[in-house]
């Protein structure tokens, strides 16, 4: 028994430990939105985070994953909104056939997440292992944009959110005189 | 997101709940969940006799042939017919069909049809699905508009022509009242259903919906990943299967050991398929099948698995020897297919004459989607799903594997389909879906096969390798008289007929012996040759190395001329004038499935068009602007499958590497359905260019595909891909096709664009060759 959570979701799966990643999400957790590709870390078709960080669940195996937190696409919203890759994707029409593109949002996302404005290189980079034969790339690029203007502008307003609520808490607590030593 | 358009597979059972798969598939009649859903449409469906597809079973229309389905809150289902690989029929087909209806495209769900005769023709390939069947379309919702009209007018007891269908209702014209759709889809399911033929179709000042950018039908189920592809398909106790094919082309089976596999955990059983006899049509290639309870197993077993191959004949074939041959054999003059004049009477003046021969090498489709299939025995038939883009072919393959009657016993195979992940005409061999279904009937057990990376390489259906010779004499004013063209390239009619060496009428028709040129003798050619590896259709077929090579020559007549491309062009193309092959030599050219003839001039070429695609592109990307050192622009300009398409592209070549820096296409295709996806199909063209041109290439080495997967058979990527523009010329002709013309300009814009850079003249791709890419 391999145990992880997939999805916030605790799992355990009866599966050979040097089984990769992706059949065990895809055959035996029966999540199918993870798509086989190449085989090989070749193609990013089978992305999904591990611990938040995007890896090719084709060559990764079960065992890397024993107790700690996967992610694939089929998690990527929370409580039915679309997180803001999946959004920009949709504004953008940027699918064809997409079936690379469960993928392709997950290394994207990865990239946003830990860069809100990302240069055309720097998104280059983080995608050039995304290959989709449809040729959907201008539209991924300014998806890419979109979604990393948008979660920025989240970040911030969050950001300035919780700075206003400090304030007022501190002016709250100076007026009732409370929390002071 | 308020136009949730779900993509319904017709083999999703797994992934939809019982009910909303009864309520979205149809499939169940009277016993629907949602009782006032209803077939309503049933139309006498015109198939075209498709050499490869069962003949149309009248007791199956009267059963099935549903399109049109509203429920009794107005939402409307309508069956789209053609196979989705991406190029977004699944809503533009639905679109022409909701025109028509006069329905709110916002209630409109589209379903991807099961393999069914009476839908008329499901085979999805040469661009044909909007172009070829439009009519056909547009009737299925006239005629559901008309039996909702029939059922208003009887409501209010008045005649038919007092009412109207309009937006999503029926208003009686004289007193403004309005019936729903949905308030009428029962009473209208029993009227009385029209001629096709007879309906009044809306006149395109009225379209309201084909034209427009509407929500996509399928978009969301994508983003979310609830979408089905073949691969995804689940059966309860299902089993994998993985096969190991003979490497070569005819080879089969000597001898195998399975033993080892079978001590794999999870390996549940090896298979040895059934040797399969010439000619090899789209049967599987026989083999040894490991089937395992997932697909990790069924692969480790197989690398455990010991065969002995009898290659064959085929063993012999290399792809590089191959190439020697077909450059001498066109060089030399060959059986004349289109003849205008007499070049042969003339003597070439050598100092004004050029000559050139061009090759492209074998090439894969390398869908992202690698093929799967997954089959299932009943009582007296099966089930099937399939990513496939020729469901019915498919279907009459899986009759004859059961031993079942094509006509007799359509009823017993269910054929689902589902979305493919990608095609690019590889999917419209069902080799795979027969692999499944042979393992099923042998084991008993659901059975989905799957495909490795490195069997789709290894077992496709290539792109033929082709030479293509091209000579012109120049006058002094630029223009020529004396013109000769020669192609030589194993047929895919070898597939049907291993005696076939000629290319067929309708492969010399994809842009090699409808050159449009006014020149006043040519003679295009055709050169016999042996057949060693599958070739099949791969996104616009011959006229990859047709173009390739037109569009090169033409650079290079202008080069030796002194003069630029755009010029050559139009020097060659001549007067504005109708051009019809048949009327000038080739007498046997297909047009693309088109009837054209002198009541029916809506698809004959117009050079003005050519001209005008041209002009359009080179404007928009200002292909005249001066350039750096290093840097040059390439055009050319391509009719394919009723379009015109013309690409522009503009490199940098320096310290021996080729960097593409910007690419533009504009097209004329006629009506546009779907705008957006008409501008993606252009988008994803360029970009299939600039890997078939620059890097992709398949070789054959003692009869075995060389190349494994992405590593060796390299397509580009997104940081080897420049800014891409895409034009639509507004047009009112008669619909062309999208999926495949924009692919054959962009192969010489891009050579020549390295030419005008570099002095670098490429005349054999790909040009990893001779430049780094």
């Amino acid at each position: 028994m391999v145990k992880f959570t997939i999805n916030g979701k605790p799992v355990s799966l009866d599966a050979d430990p040097a089984m990769p990643l992706l059949y065990a999400i895809r055959d035996i957790a029966k999540l199918t939105g993870t798509k086989f590709g190449c085989g090989l870390g070749l193609c990013g078709a089978c992305t999904v985070h591990l611990e938040g960080n995007p890896i090719r669940s084709c060559v990764t195996t079960l065992s890397a994953a024993e107790g700690k937190s996967i992610t694939t696409i089929e998690g990527l919203e929370t409580d039915g909104d679309l997180h803001p890759v999946q959004a920009a994707w949709f504004d953008h029409k940027v699918p064809q056939c997409g079936y690379c593109q469960s993928g392709q949002m997950m290394s994207a996302a990865a990239l946003i997440a830990n860069n809100t404005s990302p240069s055309e290189a720097e998104i280059e980079s983080a995608m050039r292992g995304n290959i989709c034969r449809c040729g959907t790339y201008p539209r991924i690029k300014a998806a890419i944009k979109q979604a990393a203007e948008v979660t920025k502008r989240a970040t911030e307003a969050a950001k300035q959110q919780a700075k206003a609520n400090e304030e007022a808490s501190k002016e709250a607590s100076a007026k009732t005189g409370r929390g002071k030593a | 997101m308020s136009n949730h358009k779900d993509v319904v597979t017709s083999g999703s059972i797994s992934l939809l709940n019982r009910r909303q798969f009864m309520a979205l598939t149809g499939r169940v009649g009277g016993a629907l969940a949602i009782a006032s859903s209803m077939p309503m449409a049933l139309l006498s469906a015109t198939v075209q006799a498709d050499d490869h597809q069962a003949k149309p079973s009248k007791d199956a229309m009267e059963k099935l042939n549903v399109f049109v389905s509203i429920a009794a809150n107005g939402d409307v289902q309508i069956v789209c017919h053609r196979m989705e690989m991406g190029q977004g029929i699944l809503t533009s087909t639905p679109q022409i069909i909701a025109e028509e209806l006069c329905a709110d495209w916002d209630k409109v769900t589209a379903v991807l049809g099961e393999a069914n005769t009476a839908y008329g023709n499901q085979s999805t390939g040469g661009s044909a699905s909007i172009k070829n069947h439009i009519n056909h379309t547009r009737q299925v919702g006239a005629v559901a508009r008309d039996m909702l009209e029939q059922a208003a007018a009887k409501q209010w007891r008045v005649s038919k022509s007092q009412v109207q269908a309009k937006d999503h209702s029926v208003v009686h014209i004289e007193s403004g009242k309005k019936l729903g759709f949905g308030e009428l889809a029962a009473s209208a399911s029993s009227m009385q259903m029209p001629d096709a033929k007879s309906v009044s179709l809306k006149a395109m000042k009225d379209y309201t919906i084909i034209g427009k950018d509407v929500a996509l039908q399928g978009l969301e189920s994508i983003v979310r990943a609830q979408a089905v592809y073949a691969q995804d398909v689940q059966l309860p106790g299902m089993l994998i299967a993985s096969i190991e094919r003979p490497p070569v082309v005819g080879g089969k089976v000597k001898s195998f050991d399975g033993s080892a596999a079978k001590k794999v955990s999870g390996v549940v059983d090896v298979i040895r398929l059934k040797d399969r006899s010439y000619p090899v049509q789209a049967y599987p290639k026989s083999g040894v099948a490991v089937i395992a309870t997932n697909t990790w197993a069924a692969l480790e077993g197989r690398k455990k698995l010991k065969v002995e191959w009898d290659n064959g004949e085929n063993e012999a074939h290399n792809s590089e020897v191959y190439k020697k041959e077909l450059v001498a054999k066109v060089s030399n003059r060959a059986k004349q297919f289109r003849v205008v004049g007499d070049v042969y009477a003339h003597q070439f003046d050598p100092t004004k004459t050029l000559e050139a021969t061009y090759t492209v090498p074998y090439h894969h489709h390398m869908s992202m989607e690698t093929p799967s299939a997954t089959a299932q025995l009943t009582d007296d038939g099966a089930e099937v799903w399939s990513g496939t883009q020729a469901p019915q072919w498919g279907k009459l393959m899986v009759l004859t594997e059961l031993g079942l009657d094509a006509q007799k016993d359509q009823d017993k195979v269910t054929f689902n389909t589902t979305l493919m992940g990608g095609a690019f005409g590889r999917k419209s061999k069902n080799d795979f879906t027969i692999e499944a279904v042979e393992l099923a009937k042998a084991t008993g057990q659901p059975i989905k096969v799957i495909w490795s990376r490195e069997d789709d390489v290894k077992h496709g259906f290539y792109h033929s390798a082709a030479a293509n010779y091209m000579k012109a004499e120049l006058n002094d004013d630029n223009s020529s008289d004396y013109w000769i063209q020669r192609v030589v390239a194993p047929p895919i009619g070898w597939l049907f007929n291993q005696n076939s060496r000629y290319l067929r009428d309708s492969s010399l028709s994809l842009g090699f012996a409808d050159v449009p040129f006014q020149v006043a003798n040519m003679s295009f050619e055709n050169h016999e040759i042996s057949t060693h590896v599958r070739t099949g259709w791969l996104r616009s077929v011959g006229n990859i190395n047709n173009h390739f090579a037109l569009g090169s020559f033409v650079d290079e007549l202008a080069a030796k001329a002194g003069i630029g491309t755009h010029e050559m062009w139009v020097t060659l193309l001549g007067e504005d004038r109708s051009f019809n092959p048949r009327d000038e030599g080739f007498e046997a050219y297909t047009h693309y499935g088109q009837t054209v003839d002198a009541e029916n001039t809506d698809y004959i070429l117009e050079i003005q068009r050519f001209k005008s695609v041209l002009k359009r592109v080179m404007d928009e990307a200002n292909v005249q602007e001066q350039l750096p050192k290093g840097q040059g622009w390439g055009i050319s300009v391509a009719y394919s499958f009723n379009s015109y398409v013309a690409a522009a592209t503009k490199v940098e070549v320096k310290d021996d590497k080729v960097t593409p820096l910007e690419m533009h296409t504009a097209i004329d295709c006629g009506l546009v359905i779907t705008p957006d996806r008409v501008r993606s199909q252009m988008e994803g063209a360029m970009i299939m260019g600039l890997s078939i041109t620059l890097e992709s290439e398949i070789t054959v080495k003692d009869g075995a595909i060389a190349q494994n997967n992405f590593y060796d058979y390299p397509v580009s990527t997104m940081d080897k891909v420049p800014p891409l523009f895409v034009h639509l010329v507004a047009s009112d002709n008669a619909p062309g096709g999208v999926g495949e013309p924009g692919l054959p300009p962009v192969l010489p814009s891009i050579t020549n664009a390295i030419y005008h850079a570099s002095g670098i003249r490429v005349r054999d791709l790909p040009v990893k060759a001779v430049l780094k890419v």
